[in-house]
């Protein structure tokens, strides 16, 4: 069982609207998959580096040189409003614009 | 002093002057149309994959090197996982535990030539965002150009203790970004933005006051104006009760000079940073931090230094100059090639007509019309008395104008001082002749009748007579 006050919280930071029904089943299913991970609570891992990223790669960089950005009609096809060539969008309070 | 001591951090976020974003390859230009400067990775679009651009480190290297910061060998970048319109990811690529340098300081310089250490908490890099503007008609339009833009957040500690102190510090760090050539930082493309966080506690008090972020700082004055705004109003709580001060994030207003709270969800911020899975840690050798050092030019502090121990010019002097490094290159120059060897005569020319000139934005000092040398040679001509110091000014202007040197347009425009002496004698005598009410009067003592005397000369000599010589000649002359 996980908090259902965190339930909550995250719903909000995800901007999730959930009626009771998936909330209930969310409060159940993430209580599983935490008590799942947290079998890891059983190993040692007192010597073990953090590991902050899935693969051994490093230094995937490209230089500092520009390519043809895609064309404004091109990049604006997926927008559910406009005005001219801008995104239209509902308005928003606050934020860190 | 004040029963109160103000507190001040500020928040700087610098634009990079890479060719490209930090990690896609499109090109970014201030101004450019709507929405032309994007591709799948700054939109967002599905399954495309971010790709750092090394150079942008570099740059990030070059600022940690500049300002005395220990640059990492391992960084990574984490998401920091916010919503709104301008960021489609809905996450942010920043640095959180792991930024590439950590610590350093800027020393800031007061008037009377002290300075203070004000000490650098951190710096990483991050992507900026785009671009909302909101509709009065509701709603607001969004251009994502900016989005990818590699920036720079150079966070300080809360070492400040003044308004004055905060705009000190953004002068010093601007020029030493600029120096290093890693940002035009020009607040007004938005280059450098800058937040400042600020609380009033009792002299003495260890604990801070309640914080205040403000935003909306468009301008250095700006920044300095908003916090005197916010320190009397924090003050006059602390003193008379006034109001609470609550902690929240307040926009400056420019026109009334006042800061009012920022309307915004009253949620606490819970960005959920994790670790970026779209971009692989990244390691800093040895070797490119050294390569980098190498390329790091004389910092702004250091130029002063030089200037005041190798010319002997004042510190205020030395810090108009450097102001710009090539207007300090520009007035070396001249120095080398003024042969009397006289660096605050050179100094006093660069910083008052020189940059004069390019304040007026017609000129730059790269292209600038009066090559040093020719600046010498205007400087060798006044101070032998060959032309006047208004006579030295108007030359100026001609050598602005035409490109030539100084005795070429001085002769061209008949402006050389007459200090011959043989022929101002004569205009001397006949000027003698012609005022005896003068030369009584200054016979009696009355030194100012002198007066008279030498504007009948330069009426002669139609405003070209050395002064200096002329009242020499009357004084010789009326001693005969």
């Amino acid at each position: 069982m996980v908090d259902p006050s965190v339930v909550d919280s995250v719903a909000a930071l995800a901007r999730l609207d959930l009626d009771p029904a998936q909330r209930e089943r969310l409060i159940s299913d993430l209580g599983k998959i935490l008590a799942h991970i947290e079998m890891l609570d059983r190993v040692d891992t007192t010597d073990v580096p953090i590991t902050s990223h899935p693969l051994d790669a490093t230094d995937v960089d490209a230089a500092d040189e520009p390519i043809a950005s895609l064309p404004v009609a091109e990049g604006l096809r997926n927008a559910p409003d406009r005005e001219g060539d801008l995104f239209r969008v509902p308005p928003v309070l606050g934020g860190d614009g | 002093m004040s029963a109160w001591e103000t507190i001040i951090g500020l928040e700087v976020h610098v634009q990079l002057d890479t060719a490209t974003k930090l990690f896609c390859r499109c090109a970014y230009e201030y101004g450019g149309q709507p929405n032309t400067q994007t591709c799948p990775v700054c939109l967002a679009l599905p399954g495309a994959l971010p790709v750092l651009n090394r150079e942008a480190l570099r740059l990030g290297i070059r600022t940690a090197l500049a300002v005395g910061a220990d640059v990492a060998t391992h960084t990574k970048f984490d998401r920091k996982n916010y919503f709104y319109p301008d960021l489609p990811k809905g996450y942010q690529i920043s640095q959180f535990d792991e930024p590439f340098c950590s610590g350093g300081a800027i020393t800031i310089e007061f008037k009377d030539g002290s300075t203070k250490r004000i000490g650098i908490t951190r710096i990483h890099l991050e992507e900026d965002a785009g671009k909302s503007t909101h509709r009065d008609t509701g709603g607001s339009v969004v251009d994502l150009n900016r989005c990818g833009v590699p920036l720079l957040e150079i966070v300080s500690e809360p070492d400040m203790r003044s308004p004055e102190e905060a705009y000190r510090y953004l002068t010093a760090l601007k020029l030493t970004l600029r120096y290093i050539g890693v940002s035009d930082c020009d607040m007004e493309k938005g280059s450098l933005r800058c937040d400042a966080n600020v609380s009033v506690r009792p002299r003495g008090q260890e604990a801070f006051g309640t914080k205040v972020e403000i935003k909306n700082l468009n301008s250095f004055r700006n920044v300095q104006r908003a916090l005197e705004f916010e320190v009397a109003r924090h003050t006059a709580a602390l003193e008379h009760g006034s109001e609470e001060i609550v902690q929240q994030t307040r926009l400056f207003d420019a026109t009334t000079g006042e800061t009012r709270p920022m309307r915004s969800k009253e949620q606490a911020h819970d960005y959920r940073y994790f670790p970026e899975p779209d971009v692989p840690p990244v390691t800093i050798a040895g070797d490119e931090v050294e390569a980098i050092g190498a390329t790091l030019p004389e910092l702004p502090r250091a130029k002063v230094d030089r200037l005041a121990t190798a010319h002997g010019l004042p510190r205020y002097d030395g810090w108009v100059l450097a102001e710009e490094p090539s207007v300090a290159d520009y007035f070396e120059e001249a120095v080398a090639a003024d042969a009397a060897n006289d660096p605050k005569a050179v100094s006093n020319w660069v910083t008052n007509e020189v940059k004069r000139v390019l304040n007026e934005g017609t000129h730059t000092i790269d292209a600038f019309p009066i090559p040093s040398g020719a600046l010498s040679g205007l400087i060798a001509m006044q101070r032998d008395g060959a032309v006047s110091a208004t006579q030295a000014k108007e030359v100026f202007q001609g050598m602005l104008e035409t490109g030539d040197d100084a005795p070429t347009v001085a002769k061209a425009r008949g402006l050389e001082q007459l200090s011959d002496t043989d022929a101002l004698e004569t205009a001397v005598r006949a000027a003698i002749d012609a005022c005896p009410k003068a030369v009584a009067d200054v016979r009696a003592g009355k030194e100012k009748a002198k007066g008279a005397i030498v504007g009948h000369v330069m009426k002669q000599t139609r405003g070209k007579a050395n002064p200096g010589v002329v009242q020499q000649l009357i004084d010789r002359v009326l001693a005969e």
